[in-house]
């Protein structure tokens, strides 16, 4: 073990992809599903030990590939950003495979299911990939590979409109990545390497002769990256996405995949462009922030008029998602804070949420509000889970989302915002209505016939649900590994900031 | 096609030349044009040229189903496999420098065992595809 310890950045990839390889051999859907979850187990483990060796020492984890040095080789290189953003993958991932047996079993034919953990695991080699890598092609490359496996898990759908979902994504998709890419080009032209630190550290030199070729690919990125998160008027494949989805794609794109998105944009805008130039001299936060805000408010009414909870759980994503990019935008430690660990929270409570509508599809085999009628009664483990993660949401005082809320309110009034801090409970408001719909429906309503015999789902779904549920309390308590990790990755990249 | 005789007689007179010029492809990647894709490519090629003149039935014979089916994840279980052993000896991952002395001649090694997978790849996922499209129209 001990040898193997310089090698666990590579093996936080090499982990997955080989277990992904193993999948595709199975015949049998239960024998991938248990190459999935040993994977996935062993991931958790590996960022774990990875996250107490950062966290330990100021000097991030460097790992060097075949030998080459590093701006010519590609490097990996872990430090407590990325660290946190392992972190929060593994542990979505280790804890949905448990409940995936029965779900997919459910969900998925026969002959397709060591397919879909196939796919599983090649997203997840692509997202932590992405994390992991301090190479800007290579975060490309693993963009791709967690790309083209999420349009097959979302098409691997029961419904025929999986289909176009997949390819609404696909097409999306394709573009983000095409920008990305020309964004990594221009700043290769300019700086000569595709080093993502050694870029930080040409980027400033190149600047006074290269302003626009520099700015132009600042767009790009942005652009291209903000497609892959669903900043507010690029989320339109994500709904539908959502929605037809197999139920555990779904938990895992929603816990893992525009989170992963998040970091990069982080990384782009403070380790890379933060750390070259003056970073109020580059016109990205007001921008972020104006988008952001507009998310918070539009996304939230369409959550609050969609039938489908999958959907309305999907457009609360796409608000959500812009309390992350509104940390971003601020720029200062409290809002990137709260932008960092809400990342963690959201993964948690929104993962917790998807969950248990999986398990009422399960049960009943549809997620659409009238079909929910009474249903609070019959399954009141899921449903309560659902409760309190949907308190989460909201931003109810004792819960994981109030933590994040709280410190994104404190950055917007630092930064001397004070409208934002009301739009900010302005948006928390319009999730009571939509978590509050679901709650009155389920609880209030007499229990309808289809509902009428079902109960809470077999042990192996309740209890990664309940885990989360539990998480969901548990982080909005005692912070210190949500809160307290994000300040100090938040610290280091605002240590880095001209 | 059974009084094609010319057809089906030439056809199998051009299969070996076919695999002989992908593994020529493949194995001279280094100094011509080409490597495993187009290699892949290009043997995939002949069991569909198989497959138009003899009815993909016969094809089938030859490149069964669930052979292609595990050739695709095999490939890419070799190309990741390339880059293990370096690991064992206490080296970073995907250094070819220690399959020989020399290390150029290492990493030569190295990359024919990638391309190696890259070739078993593409040939069974075209192969896949091939037999994918085919059998679309036939349960219809």
């Amino acid at each position: 073990m001990m040898a193997f310890e310089h090698h666990l950045p590579i093996l936080q990839v090499l982990v997955p992809m080989f277990a992904a390889v193993l999948s595709a051999f199975c015949m049998r859907g239960t024998t991938a599903w248990a190459v999935a979850l040993v994977a996935s187990w062993a991931a958790l483990l590996i960022a774990v030990l990875l996250a107490i060796k950062v966290f330990a020492s100021p000097e991030p984890i460097s790992y060097v590939m075949g030998g080459w040095t590093v701006p010519i080789g590609i490097e990996y290189r872990v430090d407590r950003l990325n660290a946190f953003v392992l972190l929060l993958v593994t542990i979505i991932g280790a804890v949905i495979m448990p409940y995936a047996r029965k779900s997919v079993a459910k969900e998925i034919d026969s002959h397709q299911q060591a397919w879909f953990y196939t796919m599983y695991l090649l997203c997840l080699t692509g997202l932590l990939g992405i994390t992991v890598t301090g190479d800007a092609f290579n975060v490309f490359v693993f963009m791709e590979i967690s790309s083209l496996s999420t349009y097959v898990l979302i098409a691997l759908g029961r419904n025929r409109r999986a289909l176009l979902a997949s390819y609404q994504y696909l097409i999306v998709g394709t573009i983000g990545a095409t920008f990305y890419v020309i964004g990594v080009g221009l700043l290769y032209l300019v700086t000569g390497s595709l080093n993502l630190a050694d870029i930080a550290s040409r980027l400033g030199g190149a600047s006074a002769e290269f302003q626009r070729p520099i700015i132009a690919a600042l767009a790009f990125l942005t652009v291209g990256i903000c497609l892959k998160l669903a900043l507010f008027p690029l989320h339109v494949w994500l709904p539908n996405a959502y929605a037809h989805a197999p139920s555990v794609a779904t938990v895992f794109l929603a816990g893992t995949a525009t989170k992963v998105a998040v970091y990069l944009l982080i990384r782009i805008f403070y380790s890379v462009y933060g750390a070259a130039m003056p970073f109020t001299s580059l016109p990205v936060s007001e921008i972020l922030l104006v988008m952001s805000v507009a998310a918070m408010v539009l996304a939230s009414l369409s959550a609050v008029f969609e039938s489908d909870t999958k959907r309305m759980l999907a457009y609360s994503s796409v608000a959500q998602i812009s309390y992350m990019t509104l940390g971003i935008a601020l720029a200062n430690e409290s809002g990137l804070t709260g932008g960092i660990v809400h990342m963690m929270n959201h993964g948690v409570m929104k993962a917790a949420l998807f969950l248990a509508l999986g398990a009422v599809f399960f049960r009943v085999g549809s997620v659409r509000l009238d079909d929910l009628a009474g249903i609070g009664r019959k399954m009141p483990l899921t449903m309560a889970v659902f409760v309190v993660a949907g308190l989460g949401l909201i931003g109810v005082p004792g819960t994981a989302g109030f933590i994040s809320k709280w410190y994104l309110a404190v950055g917007a009034i630092e930064k001397g915002y004070w409208p934002l801090a009301f739009v900010i409970v302005a948006s928390s408001l319009i999730a009571v209505v939509y978590i509050g719909r679901v709650i009155e429906v389920a609880y209030f309503r007499e229990p309808s016939a289809n509902v009428a015999s079902t109960r809470d789902p077999p042990l192996s779904m309740l209890v990664p649900m309940l885990l989360l549920g539990a998480a969901t309390l548990y982080l909005g308590v005692y912070t210190e590994w949500s809160a307290g990790l994000a300040q100090d990755a938040a610290r280091m990249l605002l240590g880095g900031l001209k | 096609m059974k009084h094609d005789v010319i057809l089906r007689v030439g056809v199998k007179l051009l299969l070996p030349f076919i695999l002989l010029f992908a593994l020529y492809v493949h194995y001279h990647g280094d100094y011509g044009p080409g490597g495993g894709f187009q290699a892949g490519v290009i043997s995939a090629g002949m069991i569909i040229l198989y497959a138009l003149v003899f009815g993909v039935d016969r094809a089938k014979r030859i490149a069964p189903e669930w052979l292609v089916e595990r050739l695709v994840p095999a490939g890419v279980l070799i190309y990741a496999s390339a880059g293990l052993p370096a690991m064992f000896a206490g080296k970073n991952y995907l250094d070819y420098t220690i399959y020989s002395h020399d290390p150029l001649h290492g990493h030569e090694w190295g990359v024919l065992l990638v391309e190696t997978g890259v070739i078993v790849t593409v040939a069974a996922t075209m192969t896949a595809i091939f037999y994918a499209f085919v059998d679309r129209g036939r349960s219809a």
